[in-house]
Formats: structure tokens, C-alpha cells, sequence
């Protein structure tokens, strides 16, 4: 049986746990950033694209053997290492289980800010967006 | 009574004793203590204007101007004081050339919604520069859209400098108005206004200047810069939001067609029929914004006591101190480096993306704002998306700008 996303989250928040000073919390998601593949330059298009007011953010994604994938990118780092959560939380399970599960973790590790800055960068209509992939991907099934 | 003079002789400036004045400084953001250095957004508020809004609804509030109790007749006192100071505060002929608005961006739009839609036809130009905010680029657009009318951007060089031949030559009796910023808030450039409303006139063009970053800083004399507009905001000048201040003078506003209908800028009113108030309530239709009119009277009153010179010295030592540490970084590069220029640092540091280094210094209690700075044509003159901008105001200190040097090193090290 394979992790579900809620199991997930509650990973990345014991993990958060942890690190009770800032500087760490963003050390780590710094470098998780650095570190995700991101998106080759010519899936950096104006279809993929989610316009913040201050960074930008890519997505893309594809369905395999029922399963959602998904990848993104952004010309920030911290909201690249938001991102690199996200994926880790929701890419690789079904449209259904996208669908009904909130990314409740980004509260619990502290980073809610991100979520309600809204026009400040595109993490909330990222999340937007991948729960409406999945959602064109359950009703093709 | 003291001078205005005398008291400003014997001010001494003490940056320490000014911070006191300004009980929000006094606190701590994420832990540490606030570092505010978001100033050309808005600057922060003296415990004499907070204390005058809380007194206005405290004891005299009133609606203004109808009344005839007593209540009625202090606020209307209030109110028009603060109209008085601000003649003063611009050096405007008449009290009546001075229009309560809600701020710099309504100043224009009234602008370009009355004196443009009456005087705007066809094929005229408007110009503005390449370092406008959006506030003086969309009115006129919006206006040149509905008139068929071209609006024409005067080009700046690399220092972020208004380039004068450039301007001359899009000079024309077709350039019927012409909207410059008189202190960009993207670059910190003080634009030569005289001189360019001198060009423009020669034209026959009318001239609106953006007071909104300028005000605070620099002295402003409308009738020496001949200027026929000026706008600026009451919450950059340490006056409270909301409320904001157009000049115009006193011929072009009495030409003019009003903004708003409503009450306040009538004469008399019948079911099919209207007349119009005289200058200034012809303009200021409604129940305006009193309590923060009659704060920014106390605003103003506290520039003008520490005096705008000494003001303007203390921030450009502020100013050169930063600029010097800013420069040793590496990889910096500095965004407006015009000759004449205000406190305010833009910058972009390669391999850092502004955001992240906006939330890695929000995380050690320092404001600095970061993005587009609603400057979006002028990013992409510098091909850019956005910058990093520190602005410092009258109660900023060398040892706030040692923290922002050193929590900007420590996030540099973080983020490459």
C-alpha cells in the first residue's frame, strides 16, 4: 500500500517539528529549491504559466495508470521549495484523492503567509491548478 | 506667537528623540526589532496625528460646511485649516486651489477625467515618462483610448534620468498635457519639473506633476515651478491614508467640469437642473474623508517644524551611507543611480530573487518592499522584473541600515 498524501503532509510536518529556529525551516526549503528538477525551458511557456505579482510559477502534469504527475518550477527559491512539498505531497495519486485532500501541512509548518499572499506569488492558484488537472483527468476517465 | 522661523532655529535634530515620536517603531516583527525601511510605500505615523484623529471623534465630530451648531462649525474650522496649511505647505496662491481628494492616484484620475475629457481631442498627445506608476500611465491611456488620443513616453537613460533632448523633441503644439512623476518611487530620481514644465509651456501643453513621492522630501513651491497641477498622498507625507491633496490652478479648475456629482458641489439643485458650488467644494462632492483632512493638518505641521532641509540632510547621509555598504556586495546593481536623487535604494542581486530576499528579511523584523513597484514599463526599460527597494524616512538610523546590510549578507549566503 502506498503512502497517501495525508500520510504525507503529517511527514513533512514531524519533519518541520524539528527545526524549531526560522532560519532552519528556510535553510531546509531553500534547499529543497535547489534541488528540485524543475522544468525545462520549453515547458516555461504562457499555457503553463501561473503570474504572481512578485515570482512566477509553471506547472505541467499527466496522468499515468490512473495516477496524476506532476512538475513545476519558479524563478523563486523559496516558493521552488514550496513547491517541491506540493509535489511530493500530491504527484503520483489519483484525480479523487487530489481532489479531496487539502495541502493542510503548509499551515502546520508555518508557511500559511505563502499561501495568503495572493498577489504575491502563484502558490494558491498552484494548488488551484493541480486540483483542476486532476479534476479534467477524472472526468477523461 | 513663536515664529515658524525662530522654532525652527532652535530645533535640533536628534534622530533618537524623533523615533519617540513614533510609537509603532517601538516593537518587535518575527522576534527581532522592527527595521521599517518600506518608507516610499508609506511612512509611518506621529503620535500627533494619531492623536488628532482619535481627538477629532472624540470631541468635534460633525458633519462639515451645512451645519449651523457648534459641533458643525468646529469641524468645518478643522477641516479648512488643514486647507490653509497645505496652501502653505505647497505655496499655492489661493486657499481655493487646494482640493481634498482620497490620494495621489484620485488626483490624477479627476485630472485626466475633467480637464482631459473637456480639453483632449483626437489625435492630441499626451506625454509621460518611462519611470511613471501605473497611477499616472492607466488615467491617461483610459483617456486616450476614449478621445482617440496618443500618449507619448518621454525615454530615460541608464542612470534613470529623464533624457531632456528626448523630451524636446516630442514636444509639439499636438502635446496638449503632460504628466510627469516628480520623484520616481522605482529609483529615487528627482526629475528637473521646473525646467520641464518651462519646455512644455512653451508648447501650450498643461503640466500635472506626481507629488506623491517628492512631498516629503523636497520643498514644493507650485508657483515658482509654474506647475498647473500637483498631486500628492497625506500618507507619505506621515499624515494619515485616505486622504490626498490636488493643486490645480485656480483659471484651469474654474474651467473645468466637475468630477462627482453630489452634494457639497452644488449651488442650487432642482429635479432637471444643477448648479455648480464654487472652488474648492465643486470638486468635493460627498461627505469627504474630515478626520484624516483635519490629521494631515498636524502632519504637515510636524514637517514643517523639523524642517524639510533637515529632513532631507539626515536622509541623504542615510542614503549615501547604504548606497556605499550596498555596492560592496557582490554581484549588486543598483537600479536609479541619477545624479539628483531622494533616499530611496533599488537593486538587483544576481542569482537572488527579490521575493526570497523580501521574506529572508522579513524573517530578521526588516520591511524593505520588493517587485515591480507598480513600475511595470519601467522594469522593462532596465529589463528586469523587479528590484529589491529600501527607502529611508526622517526617523531611519545608521545602525538600522547595519542590520539590513547584515541580514541582507546572511540571506545572499542562504539563497546562492
Amino acid at each position: 500500500m502506498s503512502t497517501t498524501i495525508a500520510e504525507t503532509q503529517d511527514q513533512i510536518i514531524d519533519d518541520f517539528s524539528l527545526m524549531d529556529d526560522w532560519d532552519d525551516k528556510y535553510a531546509y526549503i531553500i534547499e529543497l529549491g535547489k534541488k528540485i528538477p524543475g522544468l525545462p525551458d520549453e515547458d516555461k511557456t504562457e499555457t503553463n504559466i501561473i503570474k504572481g505579482c512578485q515570482s512566477k510559477v509553471w506547472i505541467t502534469s499527466k496522468m499515468e495508470n490512473g495516477k496524476v504527475h506532476y512538475q513545476a518550477d519558479s524563478d523563486a527559491l523559496i516558493v521552488r521549495g514550496l513547491i517541491s512539498l506540493l509535489l511530493k505531497t500530491y504527484s503520483g495519486h489519483t484525480p479523487e484523492e487530489i481532489i479531496n485532500t487539502e495541502p493542510y501541512f503548509i499551515d502546520k509548518i508555518g508557511m500559511r503567509q505563502h499561501l495568503s499572499m495572493t498577489r504575491s506569488n502563484g502558490l494558491v492558484s498552484m494548488v488551484k491548478q493541480m486540483k483542476l488537472d486532476a479534476l479534467a483527468y477524472k472526468t477523461k476517465l | 506667537m513663536i515664529e515658524p522661523e525662530t522654532i525652527h532655529k532652535n530645533f535640533v535634530f536628534d534622530v533618537h528623540q524623533i523615533r519617540k515620536d513614533f510609537p509603532i517603531l517601538d516593537q518587535q516583527v518575527n522576534g527581532k526589532p522592527l527595521v521599517y525601511f518600506d518608507n516610499a510605500a508609506t511612512t509611518q505615523k506621529p503620535l500627533v496625528v494619531i492623536n488628532a484623529i482619535s481627538d477629532y471623534y472624540t470631541k468635534i465630530n460633525a458633519n462639515i460646511h451645512r451645519g449651523i451648531h457648534t459641533l458643525a462649525e468646529r469641524a468645518t474650522a478643522a477641516f479648512e485649516a488643514t486647507r490653509d496649511t497645505v496652501k502653505d505647505f505647497i505655496h499655492a496662491a489661493h486657499r481655493e486651489e487646494v482640493i481634498f481628494t482620497r490620494g495621489t492616484t484620485e488626483s490624477i484620475n479627476l485630472v485626466a477625467s475633467t480637464y482631459g475629457r473637456a480639453n483632449i481631442l483626437q489625435g492630441d498627445e499626451i506625454l509621460i515618462s518611462s519611470m511613471e506608476h501605473h497611477s499616472n500611465i492607466v488615467p491617461w491611456h483610459m483617456l486616450a483610448r476614449e478621445k482617440g488620443a496618443v500618449v507619448k513616453i518621454i525615454p530615460i537613460n541608464e542612470h534613470g534620468e529623464i533624457i531632456l533632448e528626448e523630451f524636446e523633441k516630442l514636444l509639439s503644439p499636438k502635446t496638449k498635457i503632460v504628466s510627469i512623476v516628480h520623484v520616481s518611487n522605482a529609483l529615487g530620481t528627482i526629475n528637473p519639473v521646473k525646467q520641464l514644465i518651462q519646455l512644455a509651456h512653451r508648447q501650450g501643453a498643461k503640466v500635472l506633476i506626481d507629488g506623491a513621492q517628492s512631498s516629503s522630501h523636497l520643498d514644493i513651491d507650485v508657483q515658482d515651478l509654474d506647475a498647473d497641477f500637483f498631486a500628492f498622498s497625506g500618507h507619505k507625507v506621515y499624515g494619515p491614508t485616505g486622504i490626498g491633496i490636488l493643486y490645480g490652478k485656480k483659471e484651469l479648475l474654474e474651467a473645468m467640469p466637475p468630477y462627482q456629482g453630489g452634494g457639497e458641489m452644488i449651488g442650487e439643485v432642482t429635479f432637471d437642473h444643477f448648479t455648480v458650488n464654487e472652488l474648492p467644494y465643486k470638486f468635493e462632492a460627498g461627505t469627504p474623508n474630515i478626520a484624516d483632512a483635519v490629521a494631515l493638518k498636524y502632519a504637515l505641521d510636524y514637517i514643517l517644524k523639523i524642517g524639510k532641509a533637515t529632513i532631507r540632510k539626515h536622509e541623504n547621509e542615510l542614503l549615501s551611507y547604504a548606497t556605499g555598504k550596498l555596492s560592496q556586495l557582490e554581484g549588486i546593481r543598483l537600479i536609479g543611480t541619477a545624479k539628483e536623487k531622494v533616499s530611496i535604494l533599488s537593486f538587483v542581486l544576481e542569482g537572488v530573487h527579490h521575493q526570497d530576499l523580501g521574506i529572508l528579511l522579513d524573517q530578521k523584523g526588516i520591511a524593505i518592499r520588493t517587485g515591480h513597484h507598480c513600475t511595470q514599463p519601467l522594469m522593462s526599460c532596465f529589463g528586469i522584473s523587479g528590484t529589491s527597494r529600501a527607502s529611508f524616512a526622517l526617523y531611519n538610523t545608521k545602525e538600522e541600515v547595519d542590520i539590513f546590510i547584515d541580514g541582507m549578507n546572511k540571506a545572499v549566503k542562504m539563497l546562492r
